[in-house]
């Protein structure tokens, strides 16, 4: 569903993403790890639309989209959450889905009739909240959430666009046992319908929920396949775990 | 209360003009259409600057090729409001896609640099046009007319006109920010990156805010150039840009009313200094009604270091708090 | 259209170019380091002028009251920074503007209420003359004397950012502020410092090119705007894009105001070209400063990595 070919990044005299060749099979929940400063958001972004490429090739669905402005991949249906958390964060849950919903139905070059007057924008908003876990929080504003439910949030925006693809940068980051737990559960929830791709420090989450991993290191991605067979794999071992760990 | 209040200000303006007495309505009728008219203007780059985030410092760009494009049109002989105000109109909205198309593509303090550029341009521009008065300017006859059996040309006629077009323009922006369009703008303005994430294509999104807020612009450029039956390249100095910005953080950025409070405020309050003398200021510094912009500049230096939501958003703080 | 001609304006151009980059200098250090716009820059300038020209009538000599004049605007530049200006670090770009824009109105005012709108100020009479650069060239010894000044502070300038320990910290600065701050330098003093400096060199400006100019309130909007022209076609916190971009934007416009005209002249009609001409010629910079963006949108020597 989602092929990279080659993709490279360079910023200035850092190349971060290094001819980085890569599948995410439809339906697959796909890890990809690797430790701090490998590139993975970089490559996010690339995949995204955000950064540009310097090299390769980036198709989904079997359609080109190296080129693509950002807007226009997902409006084909592939979306991204942020590592960083990155909402909008003075307006409330229900108007920040609404948002991505608005986004997916009709043209917004709308200038006279009131929003509010569109109930099944915000009907369709609240039961994404319901979806991620946030079923009666819709009319807090985003900066007043927990940490937890601005990254339950973070995700959801994304799930709003209703992709057929989502790009997950370290969903579970700053989560706490109970919050991750619930994060898994939704990840569980919406894989029946919608194809993963894992940004993941969390090697219990991620070793639980992929059906595939690919580890990048250095912008290189240096073993792809079956989890079992990455964690048993020398090289990855060597240079993400350390030569002694056990995992 | 604060539902009201919209009703109530629309009420006296209307009724403002019948209370005057007989001798000073030339004057207040002047100087509240002046008020109308900056107050549209100030509106125009509050739909840009406060809803939108975009810090453009080209705005009197647009007021200027209004006032420029309505006034060339008068002193040649087209006299009907309803060609050359529409004009105006047309005429900033083509600028603004134009200076927009490509300041759009630029971020931070070169967006600033851009806009102020493309304004400066404009300016020498204008400037070197001879044939429509270059630096002295164009003297107009007569203000343009719209038939209808009115008479523009009274003051009392213009008066109701400019807040007839602050009303519609009030209204028009009072919609907007509601609508899908408004709600795509302040979204942008929150998290420009998130908003393009989510699928809305961003820059065409910021172009046609840009267009509309120019369209506007320009609307208050031509009535300008009617009310005072002058027109100078002054209008599109960089410092009118900066007034104009002054006027909209006054007022509140990013408020419905922030662009009316804030033209009200400043020319109100450069009318206060300059004719109504405080005997106490007097006595230490004797001339100074002649140096109002140092009391502007101090008001404005003082509320963007302590009140920087402006006048509006003192008034929505103040009523948040007491309910 | 003689040669003479050409070598005439090129020097012109030179002269406007180097005092523009004193003014760029401390510009875009300001910006590079705090990341703060300072629209009030081009008020140092006017003040540094005025100081001059008083200062010149005090001790009725030319070279004592521009001399003076430095320390006296450097003094009132880091009063300004400490007061007004350190607040705004913290702030956004939009405060900054407005807040600096009312300082140009305040200081404007403030400067004819102390002064009137303008002040006397003349080339000294022993530079007022011609010199011979060579056999069928003279040049003013006055426009001399400012490239010469120019010249040698750029030189300074240079030596003091590229081979001192301070200079060292300012342009670590410039390109990385967090990591500035990490490695414990005091920015907050350095910055003091460092805007005293630029409001020195604003004096200096400022005084050399009173004479040519006129030194009058309002003086320093125009400049202004074209030393941020300069510091975004160079690059913001570069000072060898602040020295190029100067030059060019000096070069550019003086030779483009003296010589497009009569190129139109000899393309079009005399009615096109004596409106055109001068008006393509006044907004000459801007476009370059247009078409640099565009091919280099963060201008020509970026110092953020």
């Amino acid at each position: 569903m989602l092929e990279l070919r080659n993709v490279s990044k360079r910023f200035g005299g850092v190349v971060a993403t290094d001819e980085v060749t890569l599948e995410v099979k439809r339906g697959e929940v796909h890890a990809l790890i690797g430790p701090n400063g490998a590139g993975k958001t970089t490559l996010i972004g690339q995949i995204s639309g955000s950064l540009g490429s310097d090299a390769g090739a980036i198709l989904f669905e079997g359609r080109d989209i190296t080129h693509a402005a950002q807007h226009a991949r997902v409006r084909s249906g592939l979306a991204r959450s942020y590592q960083v958390t990155s909402m909008f964060k003075r307006f409330t849950v229900l108007d920040n889905l609404a948002l991505a919903v608005q986004a997916r139905s009709g043209s917004s070059f709308s200038f006279w009739r009131p929003v509010s007057a569109e109930a099944p924008l915000f009907d369709d908003a609240r039961t994404i909240a319901g979806e991620i876990g946030l079923a009666g929080r819709e009319a807090v504003v985003v900066a007043a959430l927990a940490h937890g439910e601005q990254r339950a949030l973070e995700v959801g925006l994304a799930l709003a666009t209703r992709p057929r693809l989502v790009l997950l940068d370290e969903p579970m980051a700053g989560m706490g046992p109970e919050e991750s737990e619930n994060m898994i559960a939704l990840l569980e929830r919406i894989r029946a319908r919608i194809t993963v791709l894992l940004v993941e420090h969390d090697m219990d989450a991620v070793f639980r929920l992929a059906d595939r991993v690919s580890v990048l290191v250095s912008g290189r991605v240096i073993a792809s396949g079956a989890p079992a067979a990455i964690r048993a794999h020398p090289e990855v071992r060597k240079a993400y775990l350390g030569e002694d760990t056990d995992v | 209360m604060r539902r009201a209040a919209p009703w109530v200000a629309v009420v006296l303006a209307l009724a403002f003009p019948l209370a005057m007495q007989a001798e000073h309505q030339t004057y207040y009728l002047s100087f509240a259409s002046r008020i109308f008219i900056y107050a549209l203007a100030a509106t125009s780059l509050n739909l840009i600057l406060g809803y939108g985030g975009m810090i453009s410092f080209g705005h009197a760009a647009f007021v200027g090729t209004g006032a420029y494009v309505s006034s060339i049109l008068l002193s040649e002989g087209v006299a009907s409001a309803w060609i050359g105000w529409p004009a105006a109109v047309a005429a900033s909205s083509l600028a603004a896609l134009a200076i927009g198309a490509v300041s759009l593509r630029t971020r931070g303090v070169y967006f600033i640099m851009i806009t102020l550029a493309f304004a400066q341009m404009v300016f020498f521009l204008v400037n070197s046009m001879k044939a429509y008065g270059g630096d002295e300017g164009l003297s107009l006859g007569e203000r343009a007319s719209v038939g209808l059996g009115v008479d523009l040309g009274s003051d009392l006629a213009f008066y109701y006109a400019a807040l007839a077009a602050l009303a519609a323009g009030l209204y028009g922006l009072h919609r907007l920010v509601h609508s899908r369009f408004g709600r795509v703008i302040q979204a942008v303005r929150e998290n420009e990156e998130r908003a393009e994430a989510i699928g809305f294509p961003v820059y065409r999104h910021k172009l046609a805010c840009f267009v509309i807020a120019g369209a506007a612009g320009g609307l208050a450029g031509a009535l300008l150039a009617s009310h005072g039956k002058y027109v100078n390249p002054n209008v599109l100095h960089w410092t009118q840009s900066g007034t104009l910005m002054m006027m909209v953080i006054l007022g509140g950025a990013g408020r419905l009313w922030g662009g009316v409070i804030g033209a009200a405020a400043l020319l109100g309050l450069e009318d206060l200094i300059a004719n109504h003398r405080v005997d106490w200021l007097a006595a230490i510094l004797p001339n100074y009604q002649q140096h109002a912009s140092l009391g502007v500049g101090a008001v404005l230096l003082a509320i963007v270091l302590f009140a920087p939501q402006g006048i509006a958003g003192m008034l929505a703080r103040k009523n948040a708090c007491s309910s | 259209m003689s040669w003479i001609l050409i070598v005439e304006q090129s020097l012109n151009g030179l002269q406007f170019g180097l005092m523009l980059f004193l003014l760029a200098a401390g510009l875009t250090l300001v910006f590079g380091i705090m990341d703060m716009i300072n629209l009030a820059h081009g008020s140092l300038y006017m003040l540094g002028a005025f100081l001059a020209a008083t200062l010149v009538q005090a001790t009725g000599s030319f070279a004592a009251g521009v001399l003076l004049a430095i320390p006296a605007t450097a003094l009132l530049g880091m009063l300004l920074e400490m007061s007004v200006l350190r607040p705004l670090y913290a702030r956004d770009h939009l405060s900054q503007v407005l807040a600096t824009f009312a300082l140009i109105l305040i200081l404007n005012e403030a400067v004819r209420i102390i002064w009137g709108p303008d002040m006397p100020l003349s080339v000294p009479a022993e530079l007022s003359g011609p010199v011979q650069l060579f056999p069928g060239m003279v040049y003013p010894a006055y426009r001399l004397l400012i490239i010469g000044v120019g010249a040698a502070v750029a030189g300074a300038l240079y030596l003091l950012v590229a081979r001192t320990r301070i200079g060292m910290l300012v342009r670590a600065g410039a390109s990385n502020r967090e990591m500035a701050l990490a490695m414990g330098v005091d920015i907050r003093r350095l910055f003091t410092l460092l805007f005293g400096v630029g409001a020195g060199l604003c004096a200096v400006a400022g005084a050399l090119l009173g004479p040519l100019f006129a030194v009058q309130v309002g003086m320093g909007e125009n400049i202004l705007i074209l030393a941020f022209v300069v510091i975004v076609i160079g690059g913001i916190g570069s000072i060898r894009g602040a020295l190029v971009g100067s030059l060019l934007v000096g070069i550019v416009d003086t030779i483009g105001r003296a010589f497009l005209p009569i190129l139109f002249g000899i393309f079009f009609q005399p009615r096109v070209a004596s409106a055109a001409g001068p008006a393509i010629a006044s907004v000459l910079v801007y476009l370059l400063m247009v078409v640099i963006l565009y091919i280099k949108p963060q201008g020509l020597f970026p110092a953020r990595g």
